[in-house]
Order: structure tokens, then sequence, then C-alpha cells
């Protein structure tokens, strides 16, 4: 198995990032999916979109999954297409908060009411890094960045709130810098028999560094902002995770899963088995004159 | 003499049920070994607004829709007003007078097809005397419909027993009627024995079975005029063990759904009209740049934007062959029949897997809407290619080499990054310019291998070339036979393969005086495409929504070529 050697690819990500802790946090939930089910490396696909996000594929180290860096905001169509194709592969999604959340959020509903079985990791930084710091919809109201230099007017996005509305049968929170939890989290979205959403808190530093408000300091005395989910939560309990939800930090954990509904392969599969077997004799036979 | 042909055309309002009575009246005379083709036109709403649908049988196989009309039935007074002068002078107009009246003469005939129905005890059907009367007037055996009914109710109904006797009473009192007032066409000649046996069906329909036949594993796509009766298709008869088939939120999602499935491994397609395929514009030139096979029917209906969703047009070729950014060809086949709906959809696929990118199989309305009857393909004759795969379990790269290289399929050896981005061999980004020169010039040297495909080559040493494309090749041919007819120096030529065009063929029309295009659209789009490859083409356009008439070929295209 190739271990990737590129000595020409050359994009880097800003020192201090926070989708170096993402990368690490993923490489070692591939690893452990791979372990757990005996199955081989090649068997895993990485789905990206556009942004800071969207190198993740090409700067993934060690033994190589496969990897489609596609099109802005269009990374759920890509993995609807070849997870209900080849529902033996283990399909990840990895996508930035601007892709996911604002072009690409009319295709997060449909795969919810599906129950596609894929996992999907965001790392949300509230702005546009790529394109130098342009605001996000996660961004807050009234922020100032390059895009809205008298401050943001628009109310600033509730993602996970969102995600738990429509029914969404995996959603996690993470930080990108601790990096061992974040790991657990998407290796449980990856087994999770379903949708699965690990929405990550990854910060840049060059236009919206937010790492102490996120982590806290006391020597400032900061509270941190993200705060582990109290382990008496039940993630079965769906109002219990919007109680969560609805206070001005940000949980970190699980927040909620059902295992109740079928996913889109089971629903298909369901159909297969009410349908006749087909063959292309039988069909051009039922046009005869 | 006797009549070779003939057209009914039926004209009222949507809903009146007409429809499905002009293609059972088709698909009755293909049953006793004629030939039959319907052509529809209705406006976009559920039922209401002026509908009409031609059906034209032949003793031959029918090139085009018919341009004047043998027998008019109208069922309102709106259709008659608007239909009347197309009828033949020595045609007739049948009319229900239950709905309207038509001041009496040797050439109009009213018949109260609802009344006299009632009289069978089954109001129903009131198309069953309309039929019957048609029958008589046009010289077709009663025995041909009534062979249809007993067939299409006699083992297929619950109350068969009941229908069938009173839609055959119905056939009668309406053929009665006629012969009673001593109305006639002349008689129709014997249909000629078939060699093959034949099917009965549109366009779309054809290109699904195609698709099927071509080994299509995986079908999403968006509810679209006049594309719908693919998705419909699919949804019933692809829903099989490793297939998969799902109606989609939007033309986006489908066009990237589909290039997911095939990056996977499967045979990929989806199907829509013009605003779905302007929406698909992204995903075609990722699957251009990453180099992911797949089909996108794109079913052409009236101008731009919302347009016209239920008429018919030949204008989204260029943007078919450039529907993204940058620098893009898209391999295009237009089919031009029913017929060539099935095979054009094989052929795309063949292309796609072969040269491992998008096709375009760009149908139209006037296809799809049409029924048609065609030899019944022969499944074992056919061609079907699949793309090569990567079996190398060693450092590969796959998109080293200029041209083909195997496809590595996930699950198996050889990772790579499908990227949109530009990339090197092995599928990172990069910036280089060596590379995007690379890249660039790899991805345009593939198409190098689809310009051996077959055209139609008739009466070459002419200056003068007729050269239609699509739907426009059946009236097209029909003018050109008349051309000859009338010892006018004209050759033809025909190709479904419009992008890359046949390099044999295209060598031939550079070497012509003139090229004479006729397509169903303002800016003479296939002309154009030639005249940019260096042949003296000229376009004879129209943008009515209506396919060609023949006539009006013929004295376009004996003006155009006398001016030479």
């Amino acid at each position: 198995m190739a271990e990737k050697n590129n000595p020409e690819y050359d994009f880097k990500w800003c020192p201090g990032c926070g989708d170096f802790g993402v990368k690490k946090a993923l490489e070692a939930a591939i690893k452990k999916k791979t372990i757990e089910t005996e199955e081989p490396i090649l068997n895993n696909v990485v789905i990206a979109g556009i942004g800071c996000s969207g190198n993740m594929v090409h700067l993934l180290e060690g033994e190589q999954p496969y990897g489609f860096h596609g099109l802005h905001g269009r990374t759920l169509p890509v993995a609807m297409g070849l997870k209900s194709s080849r529902p033996d592969l283990n399909v990840i999604v990895v996508a930035g908060d601007g892709d996911f959340l604002s072009i690409g959020a009319e295709h997060i509903a449909p795969q919810a009411k599906r129950n596609l079985d894929v996992c999907v990791v965001i790392m949300d930084n509230a702005v546009y890094g790529l394109t130098k710091g342009q605001s996000s919809p996660t961004s807050e109201e009234g922020m100032i960045t390059s895009s809205t230099p008298y401050g943001k007017t628009e109310q600033g996005f509730d993602p996970l709130a969102y995600y738990l509305s429509l029914g969404i049968s995996f959603v996690a929170s993470g930080l990108s810098s601790k990096i061992k939890d974040l790991s657990e989290l998407i290796y449980e979205g990856m087994i999770h028999p379903g949708f699965s959403i690990v929405h990550v808190q990854s910060p840049c530093t060059e236009y919206n560094n937010t790492y102490e408000i996120l982590k806290g300091s006391p020597k400032k005395g900061i509270e941190p902002l993200a705060k582990p989910i109290d382990e008496s939560h039940n993630p079965n309990d769906l109002k219990q995770a919007m109680e969560i939800v609805d206070t001005s930090n940000i949980p970190l954990g699980i927040l909620y899963q059902s295992k109740v509904q079928p996913t889109l392969t089971q629903r298909f599969e369901d159909l297969t088995n009410k349908s006749k077997q087909k063959d292309i004799e039988s069909l051009l036979k039922s046009y005869s004159v | 003499m006797k009549n070779t042909d003939f057209v009914v055309r039926f004209a009222g309002e949507g809903g009146q049920g007409f429809l499905s009575a002009a293609i059972g009246f088709a698909s009755a005379n293909t049953k006793a070994g004629y030939h039959a083709q319907t052509f529809a036109t209705f406006p976009s709403q559920i039922t209401g607004g002026p509908t009409w649908m031609q059906t034209r049988i032949s003793i031959d196989p029918v090139l085009s829709r018919g341009d004047e009309v043998d027998v008019l039935v109208v069922f309102n007074e709106y259709a008659y007003e608007t239909h009347k002068n197309e009828v033949k002078e020595n045609g007739f107009i049948l009319y229900d007078s239950d709905q309207l009246n038509i001041e009496p003469s040797e050439k109009v005939l009213g018949i109260a097809f609802e009344k006299l129905a009632k009289t069978t005890g089954n109001a129903r059907a009131a198309n069953m005397v309309m039929m019957g009367a048609l029958a008589e007037l046009v010289g077709v055996n009663l025995s041909v419909l009534e062979d249809f009914v007993k067939e299409r109710w006699g083992d297929t109904s619950r109350y068969g027993e009941q229908i069938v006797p009173q839609n055959i009473a119905a056939l009668k009192l309406g053929s009665n009627e006629v012969q009673d007032r001593g109305f006639k066409l002349a008689e129709i000649e014997p249909a000629k024995p078939l060699n093959t046996s034949q099917i009965f069906l549109n366009g779309n329909e054809a290109i699904s079975l195609g698709a099927y036949s071509a080994g299509v594993e995986f079908y999403v796509g968006y509810p679209i005029s006049p594309a719908t009766t693919i998705l419909i298709w699919m949804e019933k008869n692809l829903v099989e063990k490793n297939k998969f088939v799902h109606q989609v939120s939007s033309e986006i999602e489908a066009i990237t759904a589909i290039i997911g499935a095939s990056y996977g491994g499967k045979k990929s397609m989806t199907a829509t009209a013009g605003p779905g395929f302007s929406l698909m514009s992204e995903g075609l030139g990722l699957a251009w740049m990453a180099e992911i096979p797949i089909v996108v029917v794109d079913v052409q209906r009236g101008g731009p934007a919302t347009g016209l969703p239920t008429k018919t047009e030949q204008s989204d070729l260029l943007s078919s062959i450039t529907p993204a950014h940058g620098d893009v060809s898209l391999p295009v086949v237009a089919p031009g029949t029913v017929e060539e709906c099935f095979y054009a959809t094989i052929e795309a696929f063949n292309w796609a897997e072969k040269y491992q990118g998008p096709v375009i199989l760009l149908s139209e309305h006037g296809l799809a809407e049409r029924q048609q009857n065609i030899p019944k393909p022969d499944i074992n004759s056919l061609k079907i290619e699949n793309r090569i795969i990567n079996q190398s379990t060693d450092n590969y790269y796959r998109y080293e080499s200029q041209g083909i290289s195997p496809m590595p399929i996930p699950g198996s050896p050889g990772p790579y990054v499908a990227n949109a981005s530009e990339h090197d061999k092995m599928g990172d980004t990069t910036h280089l310019p060596e590379r995007h020169i690379e890249m660039t010039e790899r991805r345009f040297k593939k198409l190098e291998i689809l310009k051996d495909s077959k055209y139609e080559y008739i009466n070459s040493k002419s200056e003068i070339i007729l050269m239609p494309w699509g739907g426009s090749k059946g009236p097209g041919f029909e003018a050109f036979e008349k051309l000859q007819e009338k010892n006018i120096d004209i050759g033809w030529a025909y190709t479904m393969f419009l992008n890359p065009l046949p390099e044999k063929l295209l060598i031939e029309l550079q070497s012509k005086k003139l090229v004479i295009v006729p397509e169903l659209n303002y800016l003479g789009q296939f002309s154009s495409l030639l005249r940019s490859q260096g042949v003296n083409a000229k376009s004879i356009t129209q943008y009515t929504g209506l396919p060609f008439k023949v006539q009006y070929l013929v004295d376009q295209i004996t003006e155009l070529s006398s001016k030479r």
C-alpha cells in the first residue's frame, strides 16, 4: 500500500490552523475503523468540497484512502451517489462552514430525510478563509470582516440546532484542539448506521482566531465557551439535546443519536425485495405491437 | 388508386381523451402491419387548453408527421377554426356534434359520439364511435380495430366481458354512420409483410430501454418536461439489486450524484431538459475535469429560461458542447428518430466508458412525445463498452500518460483524488503551468478515439449536401427524396455523432460548395459549428415550437441550391 509522497504538492494550512487537529483526528478514526472492521483502507473514501478544508484529501498522511475533491457546496450529492450505489464503502465528507451551510445548504435536508449512511465532518471557523476573510453563515451578527466592513447584518447561524431540527440521526460537536475526543466522535459517526454530522470548531488563526474564546483562559479569567456535554445527557433524547444547544455555550460530545430510522440503503433494499427482477427481453416485449 | 398513407389530426381540449384514442388508433394499425407515427402538441397545464395530436399511417416506415391532414377530427369550435385550413382538398372533417355545429357539406360530417356510445350501454365508448367512423373514412378494415379492442380489454380488464362487446358495438355504430352518408377517402393499400417484429413506443421509452441495454446501474433525476417519463420509467424498472434509482432534490444534486456513483464504478445517467441542463453546467465541468464517465440526456424544449416546456426545438446544441466555463468540448450524440433514441443511448454510454468523461445525449420534445413502431432491437448484436479498470497494485497514477488510462475504483487498488481543481498525475491540486498544459491536452486528446463513428452519405458526388441533425432528420429525408424525384442534384449526409464529428465525413463536407442544415433554432447552431470547422454551411431555421413541414424544406432547399 502506497504511502503518499508528492513533492510537487505545495498547499499549506496556516500555522496553528484548526484543520491540522481535524486531520489528525480523521486519520486516527479511519485507522481505527479499518482495524476494528478488518476492512482495507481502500474501502474508505473522503469527499471534500472547496475551501481550506477541501485540501484535507491531499494532506492525509499514511496509508491512503480514496479521495474526491469536488465542487464548492456539492460534497453531499457526490456522497449520496457514491454511498447509495456502493453501500460497501465507508464514505466520509469533509467541508467547511461556508461550503456546507451556505452554498451547499440545500443538500442537507434531503440527506437527513433519506438517512444517507455517510459521516460528515464540518470544520467551522466562522469565516471564508481561503478567499481571505469574508463573513460566513456562522459568523456572528455585527462581526467585522472584509465583506462586512460595517458589521455583519445577518444573524449568526446555529448549525447544531439546525441539524437537530432536521432529524439528522447522529449529531456531535467537537473542538479541533481536542484531537483524541474528536477522533472518537468521528469514529462513532462513521459506525453510526445513518446520516452523521460531527461539527467541529476549527479556528482560523489568520482571520478569526477564536481559540481563547473557545478554550478559555484561566490567566485572563475567561471562561471556556466550549464545554463537554454533561455525562447525564441521554443522546437518544432529542428534547434534551435541543435544550443543550439552546444555551450560549458550545457543547462538546454526542448531542443526539437515533438508530431507529432505516438508512437509504435499507429503504432501497426493501423496494428491491418488493419489485420483480427485470430483464431486457421482457421489457422490450412489453412494447410489442 | 389506393392511398399509401394518410394523416388524421385530432384537435380539441386537453383532457377530452382523444390523445389516448389517437395513440390507440396508431397502435391498432401497427398491429395490422402498417407503420405509424404520432405527433402531439399541447400547452403546459394538467388538463385543458388547446391540444392536438396527429397520427400518420403508412404502408412504409413513417419519416415525418405529415404536412397536410386527410381527416381532421375536431371536438370544439376553436379547434375547427384553428385547423380547418390544413385539411387537404379532398380530405374530410369529422366533428363531435355533441360539442359544436358546422355547416353541412360533402366534406364535413358530424356525429354525436357520446350519444351514440350511450346506446351501447357505455358512454365512455365515445372514442370508439369516433374510431369506427375514422376507420370507415380512411378505408382501414374495422377488424383491425376490433382485434385491438379484444387485445386491449379482453384479458386484462376485469370488466372485459362487458367492455369488449360494448366497444365493438360502438365501433360499428361509428362506421355505419359514415357508410350511410357515403363518405370515404381512397382506400389504403394493404400492409406489406414485415421481416422483423415491431415494437411501438416513444422516444423517451426508447432512451430508457437503450440505457437498460447498455447496463445502466444508477439513475437519479428531477421531474422536468419533456424528460420526466425517463425518470418514471427508471423508478419502475431500475429497482433491482446492485442498482439504484431515486428522485433527487434538484438537477444540481442529480448531476453530482451520478458523478459520485460513476466514480464508484457504476454506469450512471440522468435526464433533464433546458432549465435543468443549465443547472448541470458545473457538474458537467467536474466530470470533464475529473474524467468521470456519465451520460446526461437533454430532451430539448423551446427557448431560454423556462421557455416553452411542451414544444420542440433544437436550440441546446452549442450549449451542450460547451455547457461549462473553461476549455471543454463535450461529446454529443443526437438521435434523429425513435429507433435512433435506443441506439444513440447505447452509443452515448459506449463513448462515456471509452473516453472516460461526460457525454450528452441530445434528444428533443418532438422525439420524446412521438409514438412510433420500430423494429425490435436484437439485443445479442449490441456492442457494449466498459471502462478500463485499474488492476495494478504498484504505485499507479490515475492521470499519468497522454490519453486513456485505467480507472481505479474505490475498494480496489490505485487510490487517487478525483479532483475538480487542476491536478497532477496523482490527482493533487497544482497551479504549475506545465501541469495545466499537460492535463488540458490530455483531456482534449481523449476525444480523438471518438472520431471514427458511423454516418449516412448518399449521392456524395453532388456539390450541395443536405445535412439535418436530430429530429429534423425525418422531414429532411422526406424532402431529400422529393428533391431527387424532381431531379435536383443534391447529396445527403447525416450522423448522430455531432461532437466530435466523424473525421472522414468532416473532410468530405469541407470539400463541398454548400452544406444546407435544416434546424429548429434561431442561431443556426449546427451550421455555425460546421463553419467553425471549415465547412461552408448554411441553415434553414425555424423556431415555432413545431417540427419542420416537408414542403417548406423542399421550397427552401430548392431556393438555396438554385442561388449557387
